[in-house]
This record gives structure tokens, C-alpha cells and sequence, in this order.
């Protein structure tokens, strides 16, 4: 549907509240075919994230990348709150990707909490105060004798009340004030802050109503799939696209660079058709040839070979060096040494990566499942040679992120798609689309790694050395693309005497986030080896934790990021040990003599501290079931939607779970990835899905922070520690087997 | 007036969600590929191609296929419901407000084929336990993992008492 115009309303510079009189009716997204249209909102989203229609209902735009973490929820939760709503009152609208009108747009990091908690709640109180400064010219009083409450007015010595309706237009014809200096709620004067809300797309989504990116369904809409070269970083020598165009359906065959080989050579090929299916039919007949040579060298069993000559050699970088571990070692009462190792995953979102575009007249019009779109945008600009500003983007609901989407590959790739087909047949909007395949082996792998850790206990049983030799993926003295470690990876700022050092294995493979990017390999590895180290000091690892972290204090961290503070580390070891009722990792044995056991682990990564136990019964020798996992977290003052964020906790147990438990991993072999579906690249299962999962969330004097990532590490040693204790056998690879 | 000799293209009818529809598509077009682009009904949702994680779910006669795995020659005669229709099935839309009561979805992308394996279970088995749960659905793939909510709405919607305890 079209939207109706709009009132002539001045909208100042920073205004960022319109009217609409024209009531539900403008609302494109709330429409069955949401993407057949040119959403409503590029009419007023000029600067808009509050739209008042004249039935009183409130359009609140939610500028970030939806992925399952419920943030189309949660943001505008942030601003109807201080725009002082009903939630009922609230519909919610997906914003275009803009981050100068909008502000940052990344689903990563677990950032958009503390990135918005105050700017979102500042926009909804600053439009408060607009429409309050409207009501007050309008009907001659004080500003300061009204009030609000579910989005009417209120003159309490006149008597008099009106709905925000009433002065919207008004309201938006005024300067905004300082965002920064409206005032804000506190915190019990919350009425949505703090209450469960369900998503906003759950009806759509159980009744199969168009959302996602694969859904984009244009008039004379064309499709795409993906010829790419095997090997990481090989190019395209030639190709024979002839017998290709003479299939059904197929209109082009077009070259194209991912992004991720130098700018003016081609590293796939897009077969266009009228169908994606007749698209994927046809790629079988296109013939490519090409330039691999240099990628040939790159296997999983080469990586291997290097990685062990590597760690009984010297790092090649050192990263951290205090006191004399070699000394301590020397002089200790006790030493402890293991090698850890984790593999290359892919993301296997479930949505495979797709992108639609248009190009006609030079511009480019997206509709892209992006976590990270304005970096898309200036990809796509930089490889296209055209303005950014020529592009627009508008954010689809996305199947699945985990980090995978914050590579804008699919996006670079279907703006020049588009560029082809605009040159072969004409401006008409093309979808690229990949197969599971492709998606599997065209992926930013979290990079393998492989640590050699020797620990020294003294005749107290305390932790006086520690060092860690951590092979890993990079390029002249620098790690890849989330192959990092810190330099204070704990316990090193609570040893006297650690090192940690880095060797660089060169790779082809292009690397990147995957859910709590690093911490997923980095927890596994640090917290199952301080459980061996507590075993030998004969104190389980709650205990170790607490003696070690010490007194309430922040400990020394790297520059920029936040430190580990102990107080809070202790305060959810302490809780999920009470609410686990914690006495060790030993249990009594099932009914039929099964095994059963229980572990341990901690980490605090992305903002948040979390301490998990997971209880297991072995089945048999080699077959592991989690029975019940218990989650203690910290992410500061306040949790704004519980019921979200109990989902979002369950959803990444199960994920750690998942990374440990199924045989996940990817190998290369000849420079190519092999994994060709999930029965390759396996996920974990509803069979596999603990049957209780047990959340607490601690409340802290700080400020709110995110949750995607920072309660999936901690999962990973508790199991391990709980199969070392049920199997009597230390597992230090992932996926974990029990022979 | 000359006469084309050219047959009409061979056209398939099939029955999706009690709407009878004929389809002009080759015979060995995946029904997952006829329901997304040639009726434009994109809730069956495309995830591996090779019924592995049960994305495309649809009932043919009741039962519940991948429709990625199933020629469009195949589904041809047959009654399809797909997660746009489940609704008309009293245990589809049993489910489908559990789904909604638990607010089971993360993002969202596997869901229908959730909904629709959960509607052939109970259709078969109106009392399923736990374990008889999960063997029915393990074929469905969330790669949010929200299996514990799953198992929490079919218990709902088959009306037996939640066995988590009312855990998260």
C-alpha cells in the first residue's frame, strides 16, 4: 500500500517526532506483503524514530538487525517506556539502514544494550517533552502542571486530558531539546523496562507471513545462485557459460569478486534465472577454470602437522610477560601441564546467505538479512565504484546471524548481480541466494587454535606460574580476523609469574566472528585446564575461582575494553553454586549404574559474567546426556525483557552444548572447506536439548549490558569438567569423544 | 488462422491448503521450490535441500514430508498443507497458538517446519512423552536452539502438564 503524504509539518534538523493523521492505515510493514512495497517509512523516516497516528497508535522505529535476539523488541521497549506508552499502544516498524539518522546498526558484540540504553531512552523522553511543550502552547498553561500516562496528557487543575494525538503535529514542528539533558524515569517508574514482552514478528512467524531475506518476493524479480571458486582465495581463470544461458529459464551469467579478493578480478560467477531453481539447475552447466595453484597447500592434517612442531617450539610472538614462570616452574611444589585444541566451525545459520538488489540509474536498492548493513553499504560502494549514498538498504528480518552476517559478502555479490542484469536484460530486481553448500564452504570460519599450558602450584596449594603457548592463525606477527587472544586472559592477572605466547600458522581461509567470538574457544580452554590445576591443588574449581580472584576489586585488563571485576565474578559463582546446591562434581549413580557427574565453568566476556553448572549421565561408555544445566548471570542493573532474555540464555546453553557435542567442525582439504550439508556439519538436536535449563540473573549497581554472547562459554568446560569426573577421562579437544 | 503445434506446457494440480491450484513447472521442480516461487508462499522455508534439517516441512495427505525432497510429479493429487494453512488443522492450530502463548520463536526461520512435524505427531500420537517428543521432532533442525520452549508448546497444546518444572 502507499502512504498517505504527509501533513506539512517543518521537520527541523533533529526533530526526530512527525505526525501522521492518516492513522494505522500508512503502516507498509504491518501489510501481508510487506516486501512487495517500498516501505511507508522511507516517507518520514527522514528523521524519524516516534510516529503518532491520529487514532493515538504510536509507530516506533527499531533500527537494528533483528536476528533472534529479540533487539526489534527490546530497543523500542527503551523508548515507549520514556515516551511514557502503552505497550499496546506500540507498533513496531523495522527501520532502512542509515546509520547517520539512526545511529550505530550492528547486531555483534552483545552491544546493543549498553550502546542504547541510555540514546534510546533519551529519544523517547525527548518526544515526550515535545509533545508536552505542545500541549502546554495549545492549551495556554504551564508545561510543568501536565502529566503523562499511557500516552495521554493530563491538566490535573483543569481537569482537562487529551490523547499525544492531539498534539503531534504540533510537536513535531518543534526544535528538539538536548537528548542529553531530558530527564529520564527511574527505575521504579518503570511500567514496560523489566516486564516480559513477546516478539513482535512470533504471529508472522508461526503463520508463514513473509519476513526473512530469502522472502523478498518482487514484481519481476529475478534469481540467482552461486558459482564460487572451492578454494579460499583462488580466482577466476575463464569460464563457458553457453550451454548454461540455452537452459530454462536462465537470462545471464554473471562475474563477480566477493569482496575478498583484490578489487578487479572474479572469484565467482552468478547464474540469473527467472527461478532459482532453473538458476541452481544451470550451474552445473557453466565451466569454470580456476587460478588455485597458490591454495592447493591448505589443509586440516597440514595444520595439525604445524601446530604440534609449533608448540614444542619458542612463540613466535610474546604477549605476556610478568615475573619468571621458568623460576616459579622450577622452584614449585607441583606442576600441571596440558595440550588444548578446538577446530574450525562454520555458522551454519539456518537462513543460507541471500541478498536482493536493484540496480537502475546508477543507484542500488538492497533488501539484505545484514548484521553489520552500513558496513555493507560501504563494501558493496568500494567494489561497484559507486556512492554509498547511492545505496539504500532496507533490513529484512534475518534466519539466524551468530555472527556470520556481519560479512556483507552475499550483499558486495548481489549489488553487482544486479549491475549485470541492469546491463544484460534491463534494471530488474535479482535475489542471490546460496545452497547449503556454498553456504557451508563460503563461510568466516572461527579459527582453529591450540594452547600448551603449564601451571605451578606452590606447597600451599597456590597458583604461583602460569603460561600458555597458543598456536593459532596469522600473517606476519599478527593474528587474523577473531584468531585474538588478551593479554590478560584470566588467571594471568592474579598469577605472579605468566607468559603468554603466539605462533601464526598462515591459512587461505577468510576467518570471523561466531557467537561470543574468541571466548567460545577461549572459556573451553582456559576453564577446563584451571579444573585440572584445582584437581591437582585438591579443591574443585568454584573454589579455585574464588581464591584466586580474591578480594572485590577490578582487575588489570587490556586498554579500552572493561576489566574483569571480582566481586561480580564471585557473585555468580557463589549463585548458580546455591542454586545448583553445588558439593563438587561428584553424584551418585543412576538407577542403573550409569555415571553421572556434575561441572563447572565461568567466564565474563562481552560485559556479562556467567558461572553455569551442567549435570550429565553417561548412558554408556561413550554416550553423554545432559540432564540440567544452571546459569547464574550479571549483566548489571537491570534485565528490560525477562522473558527474552530467559530465551536468550537457553538458546545459547544448548548452542555451547551443540559446539562440544556433535562432532561440529569443518576441514579443509586442497584449500577447500568439505562439509557439504548438516550431515557434515552437524547441529546439535531437540534429542541433545537438556530437559531443565536454569536461570538467575543477578542484580547489579551497573549499567545494563548484552546477553547474546556471554552466557554461551561457560557451558563448555562445565561439561567437559562433568565428563572428566563421570568418565575419569580429561577431554582437551573439541568436539569432545569419548573414544 | 495457423494453428500452433506446440503443446501446452504440462501443468500439475495439486490441493494446498484446500485451494485446488495447477502448476506449469518440470515435473522434477522441487513442491519446496513450486510452494516459494511459483505460488508465492514463501512460510515453507528452504534450509539444506537434502532433508536433513526439516526447514521445508509440509503435510502431504497428513503426513508430514520435505518438501524439498519431494518432486513437484510426486505431490501431484495430493492434499498439501503448508504453515499458511496449518491453522485449519485442529491440532495446527493447537500449536500454533502455543507457539504464540510460549513465544517459542528466536529468529524464527525454522518454525514452520517445527509446527508442521508437531502437527503430524499429534495427529498421530495425541499424548506423546517426552522421549516420543523429541524422536518426532529431531528431524528439525533450530539452530537458535529453542527445543526447550518446543517441547514446553507441544505439551501445551496436547494438553499435558509441563515437565520442566516451569524452569527457564
Amino acid at each position: 500500500m502507499n502512504a498517505p503524504a504527509l501533513p506539512a509539518v517543518a521537520l527541523h534538523r533533529r526533530a526526530f517526532l512527525s505526525a501522521s493523521l492518516a492513522g494505522a492505515g500508512v503502516l507498509a510493514f504491518d501489510a501481508d506483503f510487506a516486501f512487495s512495497e517500498t516501505p511507508a517509512a522511507a516517507a518520514v523516516a527522514v528523521s524519524a524514530f516516534i510516529r503518532i497516528g491520529a487514532d493515538n497508535k504510536v509507530t516506533i522505529g527499531a533500527k537494528n538487525p533483528e536476528i533472534g535476539q529479540g533487539v526489534r523488541v527490546m530497543l523500542p521497549m527503551l523508548i515507549a517506556e520514556e515516551l511514557d506508552v502503552s505497550w499496546d499502544q506500540v507498533v513496531i516498524e523495522q527501520t532502512d539502514a542509515n546509520d547517520k539518522l539512526y545511529g550505530g546498526q550492528v547486531a555483534g558484540g552483545s552491544t546493543a544494550t549498553p550502546r542504547n540504553w541510555l540514546p534510546m531512552r533519551q529519544v523517547g523522553a525527548a518526544a515526550r517533552v515535545m509533545i508536552l511543550a505542545a500541549a502546554a502552547k495549545t492549551w495556554g498553561v504551564e508545561g510543568a502542571s501536565l502529566t503523562t500516562k499511557a500516552g495521554v496528557v493530563y491538566h490535573a487543575a483543569s481537569g482537562r486530558s487529551a490523547p499525544y494525538a492531539a498534539f503531534a503535529r504540533e510537536a513535531a514542528g518543534l526544535t528538539a531539546p538536548d537528548p542529553a539533558k531530558v530527564p529520564l524515569k527511574t527505575p521504579a517508574q518503570f511500567t514496560i523496562i523489566g516486564q516480559s514482552k513477546k516478539g513482535v514478528d512470533t504471529p508472522k512467524i508461526v503463520t508463514g507471513k513473509p519476513l526473512f531475506g530469502i522472502d523478498v518476493d518482487l514484481p519481476g524479480m529475478l534469481s540467482a545462485a552461486l558459482i564460487k571458486a572451492p578454494a579460499h582465495g583462488a580466482t577466476l581463470a575463464s569460464h563457458d557459460a553457453a550451454a548454461a544461458l540455452k537452459a530454462k529459464g536462465v537470462v545471464a551469467v554473471v562475474p563477480i569478486n566477493s569482496g575478498f579478493v583484490p578489487v578487479g578480478q572474479f572469484d565467482a560467477l552468478a547464474v540469473v534465472a527467472d527461478r532459482w531453481w532453473h538458476a541452481q539447475k544451470a550451474r552445473d552447466l557453466v565451466k569454470p577454470v580456476w587460478n588455485d595453484a597458490a591454495q592447493k597447500g591448505f589443509s586440516t592434517a597440514g595444520y595439525e602437522t604445524a601446530a604440534a612442531k609449533a608448540l614444542g617450539a619458542t612463540p613466535e610472538v610474546v604477549l605476556t610477560k610478568q615475573g619468571d614462570v621458568g623460576a616459579a616452574l622450577a622452584g614449585a611444589a607441583k606442576t600441571v601441564s596440558a595440550d588444548y585444541s578446538y577446530p574450525f566451525l562454520a555458522h551454519g545459520t539456518l537462513e543460507p546467505q541471500n541478498c536482493t538488489a536493484l540496480f537502475k540509474d546508477g543507484k542500488l536498492e538492497i533488501w539484505a538479512p545484514s548484521q553489520n548493513p552500513n558496513s555493507g553499504r560501504a563494501e558493496t560502494a568500494k567494489v561497484m565504484g559507486i556512492a554509498g549514498d547511492d545505496i539504500t538498504i532496507h533490513m529484512t528480518r534475518i534466519g539466524g546471524g551468530f555472527g556470520r552476517r556481519l560479512m556483507n559478502d552475499y550483499m558486495v555479490m548481489a549489488g553487482q548481480v544486479a549491475r549485470g542484469v541492469a546491463q544484460a536484460v534491463g534494471s530488474k530486481p535479482v535475489k542471490l541466494l546460496f545452497d547449503r553448500t556454498d553456504d557451508l564452504r563460503h563461510d568466516f570460519y572461527r579459527p582453529a587454535g591450540w594452547h600448551r599450558f603449564t601451571a605451578g602450584l606452590d606447597n600451599k596449594g597456590a597458583l604461583v606460574a602460569f603460561r600458555d603457548h597458543f598456536i593459532t592463525f596469522g600473517k606476519d606477527g599478527k593474528p587474523i580476523r577473531a584468531a585474538e587472544i588478551s593479554p590478560f586472559e584470566y588467571p594471568v592477572p592474579v598469577v605472579p609469574n605468566a607468559e603468554i605466547g603466539a605462533t601464526y600458522l598462515p591459512t587461505n581461509l577468510a576467518t570471523g566472528w561466531l557467537r561470543a567470538p574468541t571466548s567460545n574457544a577461549m572459556c573451553f580452554v582456559y576453564q577446563s585446564f584451571l579444573d585440572e590445576v584445582a584437581e591437582a591443588a585438591g579443591i574443585d574449581l568454584p573454589e579455585l575461582m574464588r581464591r584466586t580472584l580474591g578480594a572485590p576489586r577490578d582487575l588489570p585488563g587490556e586498554k579500552g575494553r572493561p576489566p574483569l571485576n571480582t566481586a561480580r565474578a564471585v557473585g555468580v559463582i557463589d549463585a548458580v553454586c546455591r542454586m545448583a546446591d553445588w558439593k563438587g562434581g561428584k553424584l551418585p549413580d543412576g538407577p542403573k549404574g550409569e555415571k553421572r557427574a556434575r561441572g563447572f565453568g565461568f567466564y565474563f566476556c562481552h560485559l556479562g559474567y556467567f558461572a553455569e553448572i551442567a549435570e550429565i549421565t553417561l548412558t554408556d561408555a561413550t554416550t553423554v546426556r545432559v540432564d540440567q544445566v544452571w546459569a547464574a548471570g550479571d549483566i548489571g542493573s537491570q534485565i528490560i525483557n525477562p522473558l527474552n532474555a530467559r530465551h536468550q540464555v537457553q538458546g545459547a546453553l544448548i548452542e555451547g552444548l551443540g559446539q562440544a557435542l556433535v562432532e561440529q567442525k569443518v576441514v579443509q582439504v586442497d584449500g577447500a572447506i568439505q562439509a557439504s550439508n548438516f550431515h557434515e556439519f552437524p547441529l546439535i538436536r531437540i534429542d541433545g536439548a537438556p530437559r531443565a535449563i536454569h536461570v538467575e540473573f543477578l542484580k547489579t549497581d551497573y549499567p545494563p549490558t548484552g546477553l547474546g554472547e556471554p552466557s554461551l562459554p561457560p557451558v563448555i568446560p562445565a561439561l567437559a569438567n562433568a565428563i572428566r569426573v563421570a568418565s575419569g577421562k580429561r577431554l582437551r579437544s573439541l568436539p569432545l569423544q569419548l573414544g | 488462422m495457423p494453428t500452433s503445434l506446440k503443446s501446452a506446457p504440462k501443468t500439475y494440480p495439486l490441493t494446498v491448503n484446500h485451494k485446488p491450484v495447477k502448476v506449469a513447472a518440470d515435473g522434477d521442480t522441487p513442491l519446496l521450490w513450486v510452494l516459494r516461487e511459483d505460488l508465492h508462499m514463501p512460510g515453507t522455508k528452504f534450509g539444506c535441500g537434502a532433508g536433513l534439517c526439516g526447514a521445508c516441512t509440509v503435510l502431504m495427505d497428513g503426513q508430514a514430508v520435505r518438501s524439498c525432497q519431494t518432486p513437484l510429479s510426486d505431490a501431484a493429487g495430493h492434499q498439501i498443507t503448508t504453515i499458511e494453512g496449518a491453522k485449519a488443522l485442529p491440532q495446527g492450530a493447537k500449536l500454533v497458538e502455543a507457539w504464540q502463548e510460549i513465544d517459542v520463536p528466536q529468529c524464527g526461520y525454522c518454525q514452520a517446519g517445527q509446527i508442521l512435524s508437531a502437527t503430524a505427531l499429534l495427529q498421530a500420537n495425541p499424548k506423546p512423552s517426552d522421549e516420543e517428543i523429541d524422536g518426532a521432532m529431531s528431524g528439525n533442525i533450530c539452530r537458535c536452539s529453542t527445543y526447550i520452549r518446543i517441547r514446553r508448546a507441544i505439551r501445551l497444546a496436547a494438553g499435558l502438564a509441563d515437565t520442566t518444572g516451569g524452569a527457564a
